[in-house]
Order: C-alpha cells, then structure tokens, then sequence
C-alpha cells in the first residue's frame, strides 16, 4: 500500500466555538497505479483530506502512512514526501507569485537542487502538458486569463516530477478542449509512468471517463468507494448527498423506462452509444423478424 | 431601448516593459458590436484567452474600451462622472471568490454592498436575508466566510450581488466551483433573477449545460464574436464548436453521434426528453 489513512479524523478549530469537524474517522488505502475520483458535496472535506496525503494538515487523531511508515513520526522528512506528492490547490492560480511564467514554473524543480538548465528544461516541458504556448513563457502570471493561470499552476506541480499527483478541481475554470487535453495528459503520465492520480472533481462526467475507483464524501465521512460504474448505479442516493451521476446515466434511465432495452449501467458517450446502437438494431430485428 | 449596447468595441491590454521605453499592446478584444435587450438572458462561452472576461469588465466599467463606445442603459462607460451610476446598474461576480468577500462573518459581506447604498438599517438587513436564502447560505450567516470551502464561498459572493438588486448582473464562471447540486441551486437562482424580476444576466461559462437556459449565446474566439444564436442553433454545430475549443451537452453529443452513426433523428438536441421522445417517440 503506497498510501494509508487510519481512522483520521480532523477538526478544524479543535475546542473553540468555531469547531468543524470535516474528517470523521477515515480509513483508506491507496495503491501504486491508481487513477482515484473523489468526489462529494461542497463542505463535505475533499480538500481537508488531500491536504493530508502531503502532510500539509495534521490530523487531529489517527494515522497517516506513506510507504508504510508514520508522516507523523519523529524525524520524518515531511519535505521529501512532498516532492513525491505533488498536489495542486483548488484555487492555485493564488500560488503564482513569479514574475514570469517559465520562472514560475521552475520554482519547484530549483527546490530539488537541479541545475538551471535541467530547471529549465522540466518547466517547459510541463508547460507544453498543459497547453501553454512559448509566447507566454516570459508573460507576468498576473497577465494571463483566468484558465491559462491554472494551466501554469498544473505545470508547477507537473515540473516536480511527482510519484502521485493530487489535483483539487483541476479543470475548473478550463475550456472543454483544455479539460480533455489536461486530463488525456494525466490518464498518459498515469499508464506510462505508473504515477498515482487522486483527482478531485465535481464534473461527474470527467471522473466517469478517467478514474478506475470512485470514492464519495458525505458530511465529513467516506459514503461510497468502488468502481465507477457501481458507484453510479447508485445515482438515487447520490443524489440525496448533493451529487448527480453523469448525463447519460439519466438518458439511458429514461430511454429503458420507454421500452428500449440499454444497459443502464453505461456512463461515456461512447458506452452509451453503442448500447443505444445495438439495442435499436434488436428493436428492429424483432419487428422485421418472421412471424 | 437596450440595456447594453457596444459598438465596434476593442481593447489592447498594455504592457510597460521594465527594461524598454516601449509599450506592449495586447489586443484582448477587437472591434465588436451588439445590443442585449432588458431582461434578456446571454451566455458566453468561448476557450480561455478567448476575451470574455475582459468583455464582461467593460460592462460595469471596471475597464473602458480603448476604442468604440460601450453603453449601459444609454449611459457611456467611459465618462468617469457617470461610473457610480454604471456600477449599480451593472453587479458582477467573478471567477474566483476569494478576491470578492470582504466581510468577516457571511452576512457583513454580504450587507457590505447594499450599505453603499443609503438605504435603512432595517432594509439592509431582509435584503441580505433574502440574498443569502436565495443561494440557501442562510443557515451560514454567522459563519467566517474564510472558513468556508471553496463551493460555499462562491454563493456567499453571488448573494453580495443579487443583494444590491442591480438590473443587470453579469457572471464570469460562478459556478466553476460548486457540486452538481449547488450548481443546480445557482442556476436556479439566476434564472429565478431574470425570469420573475425581470434581471438582464450575462452569464459566462464553461458548462455547456448550463447554456441551454439562455435566450442567447455568445461564442468568443479569439476576442472577436465568432458565434451567435439560440442554444439550439449554435449546438447545431457540433463540429464547429469543436474547433472553437468548445464542446456539447452531454445529451448533444450522445444524440450527434447516433446520427452519424445512422440513426435518424434530428440534430440539435438539448434535452433528454427530446432525445428519448426522438428514440421511442
Ligand atoms: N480553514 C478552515 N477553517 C474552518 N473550517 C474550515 C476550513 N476549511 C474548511 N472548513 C470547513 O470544513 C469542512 C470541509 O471543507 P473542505 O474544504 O474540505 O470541503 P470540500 O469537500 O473540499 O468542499 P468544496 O467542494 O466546496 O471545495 C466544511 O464544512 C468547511 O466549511
Ligand atoms: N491584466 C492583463 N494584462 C495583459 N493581458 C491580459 C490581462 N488579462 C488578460 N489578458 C490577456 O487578454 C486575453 C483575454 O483574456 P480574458 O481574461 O478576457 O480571457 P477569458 O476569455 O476570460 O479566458 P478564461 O476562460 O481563461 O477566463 C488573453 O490573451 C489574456 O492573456
Ligand atoms: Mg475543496
Ligand atoms: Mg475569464
């Protein structure tokens, strides 16, 4: 198990009036390899829990283990962990601070003691992932549009080179074709290089196509954890925390409903496609077909 | 007469290089024009870079063309006197909320608009009431809105608009950062806005879904108007769009590919009602 979560809670403002507690006993594994959506209601802790795979938040009890061993041990090197776990904010367009956009970029690499040039060569190379063209690279992060600020962010993190990359809502904010192309990019660091994706998201839609295990938050607690397809059959009680299944999910629910016999389960345009195909193929053989 | 009228409307972004003399121009938008009647209900979409924001900063005049005219509600945007005026005719609420709320509890932020405007004590108050029941953050008032998650923090920055009750709010992604749910309650909200108080919304986005409850769309490329129609038309174009860096609802998508895939049913379709009536009608 690369990482493990044991029995976390976290409370924020412990013994004040203010206290929330936004973590409520979790326990979790997650492997080598795995491309992991989670997803969840406004509030109901994705970020608070993300924050803990890097040791940026400290649980309030419970256990946090990287490769096996304590993140909160004594002598643990928090820093090394955070160059393996790369994670970027929900609003990371707060991060920049460079004055330029490559400069930005290489600020983590020069934190690993790389030479400039090897600097160099990371940022830009995270910043062709992320869609920026050459043209931006000397422009002020403060000059850019909403959307290729975040792509910058991304690259920031990209250019560490991380073993599991964390992304809290990476796409909002981007436009369909930067959506798809982010996480085309993702999906391919992922199969190539065996990196660990947790992808945060409210776009039920992206986590149906890109994630191999689901895991869904309600009201500081884990409510679902399985395979897309199984966590979406359950789209009645998603609802009921705040969520939704993906589109098609409701297009192949209302068209079986009206006779057409689908497979409910499909949640891409491409499964439902070809569903739909072959159930009306069938539909018509049975019509044409002998007496 | 139209509430926002912009005529061959262009604006250069300027740089001022540290090292050189020289100013850099960076053209964001380039000579557009249009009218947008009271009450109407406009999407915008367009890829990112594309110039929507900076279009929807000429509308309350946080920038000024620099060249054509912008007007709202017959007043010009670029006579300073008239700012003011411009500003409670025209609310905004941006991309990213954390820049927006000001307040140290909820509703002070909230109250912080409607204060500016010299009106009773008593009134302040059951607008924000009313404001924060509307995007369903009532029960948070009391709340730091620092402390909220990112989804709760962008209704607090909407209820700090629909507070000052301004005829025309315009939306640059407002709901980028809400569950499918809250996103749901948001929408809701600006259609409630435009439909019974009669509220002109410019709402930009990503969330091709969300398009389809507009009178009208924009698409932007690359600071010009590429596109303009009703959703059913410009989701008519698939293809199109996707060269725009754009995309289709879902429902869209699923019922273009049947077609190409020889199903016979119609292009264009918005809803799943109309695709499953087109399947099993
Ligand atoms: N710094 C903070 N201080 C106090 N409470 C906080 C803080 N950050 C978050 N919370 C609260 O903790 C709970 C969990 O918040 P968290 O940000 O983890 O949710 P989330 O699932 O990421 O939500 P969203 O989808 O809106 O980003 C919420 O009730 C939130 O109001
Ligand atoms: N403050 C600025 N200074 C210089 N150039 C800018 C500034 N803000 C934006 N730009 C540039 O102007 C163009 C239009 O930007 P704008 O923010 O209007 O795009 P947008 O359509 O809102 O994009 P997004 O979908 O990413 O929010 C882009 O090329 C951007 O890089
Ligand atoms: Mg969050
Ligand atoms: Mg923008």
């Amino acid at each position: 198990m690369l990482i493990e979560l044991k029995d976390v809670c976290y409370t924020y403002g412990d013994g004040t009036v203010y206290e929330v507690k936004a973590l409520d006993h979790i326990n979790l594994g997650i492997s080598e390899g795995e491309f992991i959506g989670l997803i969840g209601h406004t509030g109901s802790g994705k970020s608070t829990l993300i924050q803990h795979l890097d040791g940026l938040i400290k649980p309030t009890s419970g256990e946090v283990l990287f490769e096996g061993k304590n993140i909160w041990s004594e002598g643990y090197d928090l820093r090394s962990l955070r160059t393996h776990v790369g994670l970027v904010f929900q609003y990371p367009e707060n991060q920049l601070f460079e004055t330029d956009v490559i400069t930005d970029v290489m600020f983590g690499p020069k934190n690993e003691g790389l030479t400039p040039a090897e600097c160099e060569a990371r940022a830009a190379a995270a910043l062709r992932q992320v869609g920026i063209p050459e043209e931006l690279y000397k422009v002020s992060p403060f000059d850019l549009s909403g959307g290729q600020k975040r792509r910058v962010a991304v690259a920031g993190v990209l250019a560490m080179d991380p073993e599991v990359l964390i992304l809290d809502e990476p796409t909002a904010g981007l436009d369909p074709a930067g959506r798809d192309e982010l996480l085309n990019q993702i999906r391919h660091l992922r199969d190539k290089r065996g990196i660990t994706v947790v992808l945060v998201s409210h776009s039920m839609e992206d986590v149906a196509l890109y994630a191999n295990r689901l895991i869904v938050m309600d009201e500081a607690k884990i409510a679902f954890d399985g395979p897309p397809r199984k966590v979406f059959a359950r789209y009645r009680e998603l609802e009921k925390m705040g969520l939704a299944a993906p589109e098609i999910t409701y297009i192949m629910h209302a068209l079986r409903s009206r006779g057409l016999r689908v497979d409910t389960g499909a949640i891409t345009v491409e499964e439902a496609k070809r569903s739909i195909l072959m159930a009306l193929s069938n539909r018509n053989s049975m019509k044409d077909g002998p007496l | 007469m139209s509430i926002i009228r912009a005529s061959r409307l262009g604006f250069d972004y300027i740089k001022y290089n540290d090292e050189s003399e020289d100013a850099e121009k960076v053209k964001a938008i380039s000579d557009i024009s249009f009218e947008i009647e009271k009450g109407d209900f406009i999407a915008v979409l367009g890829h990112n870079g594309s110039g929507k924001s900076t279009l929807a900063k000429h509308i309350n005049a946080l920038l000024v063309p620099t060249s054509g005219t912008m007007w709202i509600d017959g007043v010009n945007t670029a006579e300073e006197d008239e700012l003011w005026k411009v500003r409670q005719k025209a609310g905004m609420v941006f991309q990213n909320p954390d820049n927006q709320i000001i307040g140290t509890v909820v509703d002070e932020d909230v109250a912080f608009g409607p204060e500016n405007l010299g009106i009773s004590t008593e009134d302040i108050w059951s607008r924000v009431d009313e404001a924060l029941g509307k995007v369903g953050m009532l029960g948070f008032r009391d709340r730091s809105p620092n402390r909220l998650s990112g989804g709760q923090k962008q209704r607090v920055a909407i209820a700090g608009v629909v507070a000052m009750r301004p005829e025309c709010i315009v939306l640059d992604e407002p709901t980028a950062m809400l569950d499918p749910n809250g996103r749901r309650e948001v929408l809701e909200v600006i259609r409630e806005l435009n439909k019974k108080e009669g509220v002109t919304v410019i709402l930009i986005t990503h969330y091709m879904e969300e398009v389809i409850f507009a009178d009208r769309v924009f698409v932007m490329d690359s600071g010009e108007i590429a596109l303009e129609g009703t959703p059913r038309e410009i989701f008519s174009k698939v293809d199109e769009l996707k060269k725009l860096r754009l995309t289709v609802p879902q429902v869209t998508e699923l019922a273009h590919e049947l077609r190409k895939a020889g199903v016979e049913i119609p292009e264009g379709i918005l809803t799943i009602d109309e695709l499953v009536d087109a399947l099993c009608g």
